[in-house]
């Protein structure tokens, strides 16, 4: 078995940690979900997440916020990671559907300054899209 | 809302949360990698490290973000250094390592001092938003670098603790093994003295041993009952040589005159803090018989501890397996019959159900080790009859007639 397993639409399990994280490929985009509290151990499944998703040749992640509450410090500190690894995978980062008082966070902080925030999950694959158009990918 | 108050109200539960990881009891590394997120997360700091060290010398590298961990390799901090961070104060590198330092995006050094030590080193990079260190994020860093530093010193502590308890566990050790050693070889100074039965003490705790093991006892008790068998006849030592070396059966007097010895081993024994329970009583009380009519106090059944009733059986099996100066050791057979007879009367049947499971146990090959059939001798416990004698033994003691009647019956 793939250790990426299926690329379009599909749903992946944390099988390490006995949690779920939620994502799923558009194209060469992935879409990961953060829970309602992203804290270390959420962070983490996260961040595994996200890894494993550049390493299988995805060009691009969506962060999507929407079930989101609340982010502490450790889970900025795991997002400014993530932010890390893409930018030295050279993948574009987006982070969609972030409530008001964690936009303030994101601005606050300066996460703002790395990632482009969309309103919701189809914003941020159309951002994308108009990045891949325009942005050779190098192989 | 204000971003001050945001900040602050952030600020506040990174603390919070960093409280409740210094105080938990958890995988230390783990500790000192998520207290370090919550610094990072804190100011969004993009990258960061924190090092330990005892003294002048190599700085340890405990945990690691945004930071290649080979950059950390072999880092060291000399004295005059060391001393120089004693003020708390915050440093943009390490003198030795300022190029290395920025390449990997390092902009502050800041020291882990725990009662005047200098318990390690936080490195941190840049802030996300790329402003510049206000005073007060210095202020956030220095309060949340001092509970990281107490972390590590108060998990140097543990360590040490712990370090003190394993000596401490081993000393106890040796200390037991000296003891064990010790009663060895008063267990030889007992049968030295009496030419007959050299080997009797020793036998007679390692029977003891097998039993107490097969009724389920733990490694302690089974220790215990161990050393009791090797001491329960110490008070032999202070009865006349020639009554317990004559060669024929002693008279009435003399009788009275061996039968001291369960006493006078008790009062050997009794002041002696022993690390077992109960090894006074023991030997105090290995020749009493449950129907009362042994010695020194004639108690009955019930009144005899169990592991007198023990140590009882394995010295009168030792006596009748092995060769007397008036009489010759008794064949297996003779063995099984006395025991089966003297169940209830002067051994307790449990105990003797007990013994006879380990010893079937060792002669159906079920057992690591041939531990009984080496002290009786290799050709003793031979022959067809060996299995059922025990097996008819084990049936009767413990009630469990069944096998018995169907073998009537197919006769």
């Amino acid at each position: 078995m793939s250790v990426c397993g299926p690329r379009e639409g599909s749903d992946q399990v944390d099988t390490s940690s006995g949690g779920l994280v939620r994502s799923h490929c558009v194209g060469t985009t992935a879409v990961v979900y953060a829970s309602d509290y992203l804290n270390k151990l959420s962070g983490e499944k996260i961040e595994r997440e996200c890894r494993r998703q550049l390493s299988c040749g995805c060009r691009a992640l969506v962060i999507d916020f929407s079930d989101t509450q609340l982010v502490n410090s450790i889970g900025i500190s795991i997002l400014l990671g993530i932010i890390d690894v893409a930018e030295k995978s050279g993948a574009q980062i987006v982070f969609s559907d972030v409530n008001n008082q964690t936009v303030e966070l994101f601005e606050m902080l300066g996460l703002t300054r790395h990632v482009v925030l969309a309103k919701d999950e189809r914003e941020a694959l159309l951002n994308l899209s108009h990045f891949e158009t325009t942005t050779p990918v190098v192989h | 809302m204000e971003p001050s108050t945001q900040k602050l109200i952030h600020t506040f539960g990174a603390l919070a949360d960093l409280g409740q990881e210094i105080a938990g009891t958890g995988d230390f590394t783990e500790m000192v990698r998520t207290s370090m997120h919550l610094l990072l997360g804190t100011l969004a700091l993009r990258r960061g490290a924190v090092v330990e060290c005892s003294g002048p010398g190599p700085l340890r590298c405990v945990a690691v973000w945004g930071v290649s961990d080979q950059a950390l390799n072999g880092l060291d901090i000399d004295a005059a250094e060391m001393e120089s961070f004693l003020g708390g104060e915050i440093r943009e590198s390490l003198s030795k390592y300022r190029d290395k330092l920025a390449n990997e995006g390092i902009e502050l050094v800041v020291p882990m001092i725990v009662r005047g030590e200098v318990t390690g080193l936080v490195l941190l990079g840049g802030k996300a938003s790329g402003e510049e260190f206000s005073n007060d994020d210095f202020e956030t860093i220095r309060a949340m670098v001092r509970h990281i530093g107490v972390g590590i010193h108060t998990h140097r502590l543990l360590e040490q603790l712990a370090q003190r308890a394993e000596e401490n566990r081993r000393l106890y050790d040796e200390l037991r093994t000296i003891y064990r050693d010790t009663v060895r070889a008063f267990a030889a100074a007992i049968d030295i003295k009496d030419k007959y039965t050299q080997g009797h003490s020793e036998r007679v705790g390692r029977y003891s041993e097998i039993i107490a093991r097969e009724m389920g006892w733990s490694e302690e008790e089974v220790e215990g009952i161990q050393i009791a068998g090797y001491l329960h006849d110490i008070g032999k030592l202070i009865v006349d040589r020639d009554i317990i070396n004559a060669p024929y059966k002693i008279d009435a007097k003399n009788s009275i005159e061996l039968n001291r010895h369960p006493n006078a081993g008790y009062e050997i024994l009794a002041p002696i803090r022993h690390p077992y329970a109960d090894i006074p009583f023991m030997a105090k009380h290995h020749h009493e018989r449950l129907d009362g009519r042994g010695y020194p106090d004639g108690l009955t059944d019930q009144q005899i501890p169990i592991g007198a009733k023990i140590v009882s059986l394995a010295d009168s099996f030792d006596a009748m397996t092995t060769d007397r100066p008036y009489k010759r050791r008794r064949s297996f057979e003779d063995v099984v019959v006395d025991l089966r007879e003297n169940s209830g009367k002067q051994f307790d049947g449990k105990v003797v159900a007990a013994f006879a499971r380990a010893i079937l146990k060792e002669v159906k090959g079920e057992t690591r080790e041939r531990r009984i059939t080496k002290m009786l001798g290799k050709n003793y416990l031979e022959g067809d009859q060996v299995e059922m004698l025990l097996m008819d033994l084990i049936a009767d003691l413990e009630g469990d007639f069944s096998r018995k009647g169907a073998k009537a019956q197919s006769l």
